[in-house]
């Protein structure tokens, strides 16, 4: 038996703080990972503790599916123990006195689900703890801690999943020991995440949604790959600006060391991936990447080339321009210089070949 | 050797500091987890009336009691009026006084080790669904473990060491308030310093055991830092 999914989020909230107000009106997708973007001080932490009940907004309204966690008006404030979520923090925040199964079991005895989503097996198996269940958390490493933390979450099958920059306390190895737990996750588990973060790279490997933040205010909010390259957004005029396409893999050119993969777009021969036919991929292309041509080049080292078609552009200034591509049914971001638009006098519904100098896959 | 009456000091000494401690321990949680956790600015008020016995003459403390549970005091118009007679001379009186006195001794360790552990784990029990009482007993009492040791031991040896506090409120009455250290003093008076020897010793011997006990079961630096 499962419970009804949840059918969106709604949260307006309102809370002076120190250095900024944090003012949000938000309806995000009560499924998939939503990933709250933004630099340190843009209050995304703020906003997912409101959420939480852990910080009590001066004004607020928040309603998770068809239950109510918050109405000022009413005066209605429901505390953090009674909300049926769970919430991974930055440091792991396992209970010190209590052994790893001990940790688990604490989530497990105060279920407030009437029905579990997850049972404590299959968190321990997701996140391959099970040989780490007797020992203290004083003798886990960061990554296993964070593991821990995370089944934690999950053995208290909560409506709603809180993740707060959950990898940032980690080295880089650990971060890509943990990673593929985090994509694990967003495939087996039927409810929302609000993923906090300050890493593009995290943003493009998890996100479904995203919403980004700065001084306490939603600036953009919405699927991934429209997000990234919605032009009056924050994103594309980003040096790091790039799309993310989904896509799957179609064959392999072992004797190139290539991959071949089929997106929305067209296909491209990506970097040999060490995956079966079939498999979902997730590519970033960097705006800085792309280049446009007016004819399709007859010999050229770049092998992805596919004919596009220009949706809109602006100046980023310093000299450089943001062109808006529309390939296939996917969305591509192209950094140019601005002398180069110029001369090839790119307009807004024309034809042009864009030339993909490199692809990363995310996932 | 100890005779009759010293080994009477010692077990009246030891009932009252048994009590006490209990005492303290009982009230004093409540209030070191409120003072930990409060921000009102009534909090410094009441920390430095906590701390009061820590700087005061034992003898200011042990007058002003003396005054309040005596028979025109308001607290012993009270002890009057439920027909428990008054607490000045009396066992009773005695752990009164004791708990007063030894107040700071378990509010501080226990306040310092509530401050200590942080908001964390506490936010961490609410999101598993703990609420504020499950909170208090499954995360903060047991993270709490070694303050409790530091309070119950220092508020048992602080009470068994008192003299000023207890000559005042407790007098110097046989089998009911004359306790170890009063009896030292008699000893003294009377010249009997080979009976004082037993008795201080003793109780010099058990204070440095119980203190050894407690540096080696944690890693307190000093004990000062857990009355900070």
């Amino acid at each position: 038996m499962t419970m009804a999914p949840v059918q969106s989020i709604q949260a307006r909230l309102r809370l002076a703080y120190d250095q900024f107000d944090l003012d949000v009106d938000l309806n995000l997708p009560a499924s998939g990972v939503t990933v709250l973007f933004g630099h340190s001080g843009s209050g995304k932490t703020t906003l997912l503790r409101c959420i939480a009940g852990l910080e009590r907004p001066t004004q607020g309204f928040l309603k998770i599916g068809d239950t109510l966690w918050q109405d000022s008006d009413s005066d209605f404030f429901q505390p953090t123990h009674q909300r049926n979520l769970a919430y991974v923090f930055q440091e792991a925040n396992l209970f010190p006195h209590l052994s790893v199964r001990g940790n688990l079991d604490y989530a497990v005895r105060r279920l407030r689900a009437k029905d579990r989503v997850f049972s404590l097996e299959q968190a321990i198996e997701l996140l391959a703890i099970g040989p780490l269940l007797e020992r203290l958390p004083a003798r886990l490493s960061g990554g296993e801690r964070q593991r821990v933390a995370i089944a934690r979450a999950l053995a208290a099958s909560p409506d709603v999943l809180l993740m707060d920059e959950p990898l940032a306390s980690l080295d880089e190895q650990r971060k890509q020991d943990i990673l593929p737990y985090l994509t694990g996750l967003h495939q087996n588990l039927q409810i929302p995440i609000l993923y906090v973060t300050h890493s593009l790279q995290e943003v493009n490997q998890l996100a479904d949604h995203l919403l980004v933040m700065a001084a306490g205010k939603a600036l953009a909010c919405g699927p991934l790959a429209e997000t990234l390259t919605r032009l009056d957004g924050p994103m594309a005029l980003d040096r790091q600006a790039a799309s993310v396409w989904q896509g799957k893999l179609i064959s392999h050119e072992a004797e190139y060391h290539l991959s071949h993969a089929e997106f929305a777009g067209g296909s491209l021969s990506l970097p040999y991936l060490d995956m079966p036919v079939g498999s979902p991929v997730r590519i970033r292309i960097y705006a800085r990447d792309v280049s446009i041509t007016l004819q399709p080049p007859e010999a050229s080292s770049i092998l992805n080339i596919l004919p596009a078609r220009v949706l809109a552009l602006s100046e980023m200034g310093q000299g450089q321009t943001v062109v808006q591509l529309a390939v296939g049914d996917e969305v591509l971001l192209a950094h140019i210089t601005q002398k180069s638009a110029m001369l090839l006098g790119v307009q807004p519904g024309m034809a042009v070949y864009v030339q993909i100098k490199g692809t990363s896959i995310v996932r | 050797m100890l005779n009759a009456a010293d080994l009477d000091t010692l077990f009246l000494t030891f009932r009252v500091a048994s009590l006490a401690t209990l005492l303290l321990l009982l009230l004093g949680t409540p209030l070191a987890w409120k003072l930990a956790r409060s921000r009102s600015r009534w909090k410094g008020v009441i920390n430095s009336v906590v701390a009061l016995p820590l700087v005061l003459p034992p003898t200011v403390l042990g007058f002003y009691l003396l005054v309040l549970m005596g028979p025109a005091g308001v607290v012993g118009k009270f002890t009057l009026w439920l027909g428990i007679g008054t607490l000045p001379f009396s066992f009773g009186g005695l752990v009164v006084a004791s708990v007063l006195y030894s107040l700071p001794f378990v509010v501080q360790p226990l306040q310092n080790a509530f401050v200590a552990m942080g908001e964390a784990p506490l936010e961490a029990a609410a999101t598993l669904g703990a609420g504020p009482l499950d909170r208090f007993f499954s995360v903060a009492l047991p993270l709490a473990k070694p303050g409790f040791l530091t309070a119950g031991v220092l508020g048992f040896t602080h009470t068994v060491g008192e003299f000023g506090v207890v000559l005042m409120v407790g007098g110097n009455i046989p089998d009911k308030t004359r306790v170890v250290s009063v009896q030292i003093y008699n000893h003294v008076e009377a010249l009997e310093y080979g009976q004082a020897h037993w008795l201080a010793g003793g109780l010099l011997i058990f204070s440095f055991l119980v203190l050894l006990l407690l540096y080696n079961s944690q890693q307190t630096q000093t004990l000062t830092q857990s009355l900070k």
